[in-house]
């Protein structure tokens, strides 16, 4: 089975400090991290790779410094890495983001799953996993909190919903994103560490992928960042107390009101 | 103070490192409340191969020695010295069969214990046989194509959970000391059972049974080296093991300085953050003078050891007897630090100090190493190498 995983290196937002005039990041001198949420997608894939064979290979797009992040996912037991890193590609939204990691995939050529987490801690969109799935024109399921297994060329996962959790079968390739509750990333072995040192990682500019410059880095961005805000907490709702009749009427009667029956 | 640590070793300190802060942190009051073998934790340790670091590659490890395996020690402890001790323990076991075995009997114990699949575990104390080593009453007769073992061992860390004990006993009580000899015996074997865990003060996580063999029949190739060397199998073992004791206290040491920082520049008396008070600022001064002193002697021991040379019994009790010293004064002033809340459970330092005055007890009590430094010592001298 070949498994590609796709993640992102972030600023460590343990130590992060918030610019209090702009309300952004302040990111001089904070340490990357992978983003949290792929750490689970790294250790799905090593977990599935151990079940049913195969290999691990771990995508990113990012500036150079973004192989320090390779490197430990190849520490956990990853079989190889590779960077997409070129001017062209800086500044890019999700939409070419996925755009460049599509045109790696398939310079890449077969495999069974691609693998990414649910969203990244400092964009917060959850978009580039579904966005890449339908550029490479696979099917794809988010919020995969458990897989049930793989058999005759179909994967089953469990994905979270805001109501509970759906089943779901679909055939490979495909995509999932993943939560926390899906499993515990594991740390990385000395063994590993020392391989990963060794261990040469390409890295794949523009010219190499093929990427079309429309498509690529702030030129391929429609994303516009207008305002960055903290939204408003909404309010925390109404109970309505008494028997249950009585709590209906009230409902009832406050649904008129708001004119939403 | 700056070590030169080679980058491998950065590497296992700072797994080891991650490790205590991610794994250990959150459970040691647990642990310490329960004194449950901390098996998860030997999982994680085993899975970052942690337990191979001082065994040779060819039978598995990473290939160091004795300082890889205590900057693992030191780390584990300034968390928590039972998860530490367990982790050690092993290498204990293993140790003898490392210096003593023959190529079988490395290609059949070591690769498990180096990757942690199985734990190890040494011993040689029993009820009437502690300092005086050579009072040891279990015995081994020969009988065939076996060795038959009858009595008890004491207090041995990892009992019960270990898979391989490394065990000495007397083949020949007429000869005293020259009449032990050390064996392999795998948990499981008939005629091989355990006794009572002990309630222990410190170092609760950690494991400490009897072994009792009671007509226990192991073959005959299971022999360390040759009948009679047992105590040479033992005291070579410990000689290796000793700085790693001194690594457990540097790191309990540690682990109570920090939390002595930390908590003197939050508590305010009289005003005023208590480390502003000179008082304070002294106790805390000498003891990272201390700790950092410790550490160099038991750094520069491991050092030696791994260099190869021939003789190091006399620096080995140093590391152990100083370090283990030092542990227990840093303690009960990091307990004093705290005032009255350092005597509490709630706060970490009062299991700190359990934890430290076992350093000064166990693999030969401090009294004993200054018997053994002064005794090299006088050596030395008369035969005049300086």
């Amino acid at each position: 089975m070949k498994i590609i995983v796709c993640i992102k290196q972030v600023p460590d937002t343990t130590e992060v400090k918030i610019d209090k005039e702009t309300n952004t990041l302040i990111r001089e001198g904070v340490a990357s991290v992978i983003n949290p949420f792929d750490l689970y997608a790294i250790e799905e894939g090593l977990r599935l790779r151990e079940e049913h064979g195969g290999t691990v290979t771990v995508l990113s797009m990012g500036p150079v410094q973004v192989i320090e992040s390779l490197r430990e996912a190849l520490s956990m037991g990853a079989d190889e890495a590779i960077l997409l890193s070129d001017r062209a590609f800086a500044g890019a939204d999700t939409l070419a983001t996925a755009y460049t990691l599509s045109k790696a995939v398939e310079k890449i050529g077969a495999f069974d799953l691609i693998i990414c987490g649910k969203q990244a801690i400092d964009g917060d969109t959850a978009q580039v996993g579904p966005e890449l799935a339908e550029m490479l024109e696979i099917p794809h399921v988010t919020y995969v909190r458990r897989v049930h297994g793989i058999a005759s060329g179909q994967i089953t996962v469990e994905r979270m919903t805001e109501e509970g959790s759906e089943k779901i079968r679909f055939p490979l390739p495909g995509l999932i994103t993943v939560v926390k509750e899906i499993n515990e990333p594991r740390l990385p072995s000395i063994k590993g560490k020392m391989r990963a040192k060794k261990a040469e990682i390409p890295v794949w500019s523009a010219s190499e992928l093929g990427t079309d410059p429309e498509k690529t880095g702030l030129q391929g961005s429609p994303t516009w960042v207008k305002k960055v805000f903290t939204p408003e907490q909404k309010g925390g709702g109404e109970i309505f107390e008494g028997e249950i009749e009585e709590q209906v009427a009230k409902l009832v009667r406050r649904l008129r009101e708001t004119k939403i029956v | 103070m700056e070590y030169f640590l080679t980058d491998v070793q950065l590497e296992i300190k700072e797994l080891a490192h991650r490790i205590a802060e991610e794994k250990v942190r959150p459970v040691v009051h647990e642990l310490d409340e329960s004194g449950e073998f901390p098996w998860e934790i030997m999982k994680v340790l085993a899975d970052a191969d942690l337990f191979g670091v001082y065994i040779p590659e060819e039978y598995g490890g990473l290939g160091g020695g004795v300082m890889e395996q205590l900057l693992v020690v030191e780390e584990l402890s300034r968390v928590c010295s039972g998860v530490a001790v367990s982790y050690a323990a092993s290498g204990l076991g293993a140790f003898p069969i490392l210096l003593f075995g023959n190529e079988e009997q490395k290609e059949k114990y070591i690769p498990d214990i180096a990757a942690g699949k199985k734990l190890a575990a040494f011993a040689l104390t029993e009820a009437n046989a502690g300092s005086d080593a050579a009072g040891i009453e279990t015995t081994a007769t020969l009988d065939g194509d076996y060795y038959v073992l009858n009595g008890t061992k004491q207090w041995i860390t990892n009992g019960g959970e270990a898979e391989v004990y490394t065990v000495i006993a007397m083949t020949d009580k007429k000869k005293g000391s020259r009449g032990a000899s050390a064996f392999i015996v795998e948990k499981g074997t008939p005629g091989f059972s355990f006794g009572k865990k002990e309630d222990k003060m410190g170092i609760r996580a950690s494991a400490t049974r009897e072994l009792i063999f009671n007509d226990c029949r192991i073959p005959r190739s299971n022999l360390l080296g040759r009948e009679g060397m047992g105590f040479i199998v033992a005291m070579k073992t410990l000689d290796r093991t000793r700085p790693g004791i001194g690594a457990q206290a540097v790191g309990i040491a540690q682990g109570a300085l920090e939390e002595a920082v930390k908590y003197s520049r939050e508590r305010v008396q009289f005003g005023q953050t208590i480390s502003s008070f000179q008082a304070i600022q002294h106790m805390l001064a000498d003891m990272a003078t201390q700790i950092e002193a410790a550490r160099a002697l038991v750094y520069a021991t491991a050092r030696m050891i791994d260099s190869g040379v021939k003789d190091f019994s006399k620096e080995s009790a140093m590391a152990k007897v100083f370090a283990s010293d030092v542990a227990m004064r840093v303690t009960t002033d990091a307990v004093q630090v705290f005032g009255g809340y350092g005597y509490m459970k709630e706060y970490p330092v009062e299991k700190m100090m359990r934890d430290a005055k076992i350093t000064q007890i166990y693999e030969g009590t401090n009294q004993i190493q200054r018997n053994v430094i002064a005794l090299e010592l006088i050596k030395e001298y008369a035969s005049k190498k300086r």
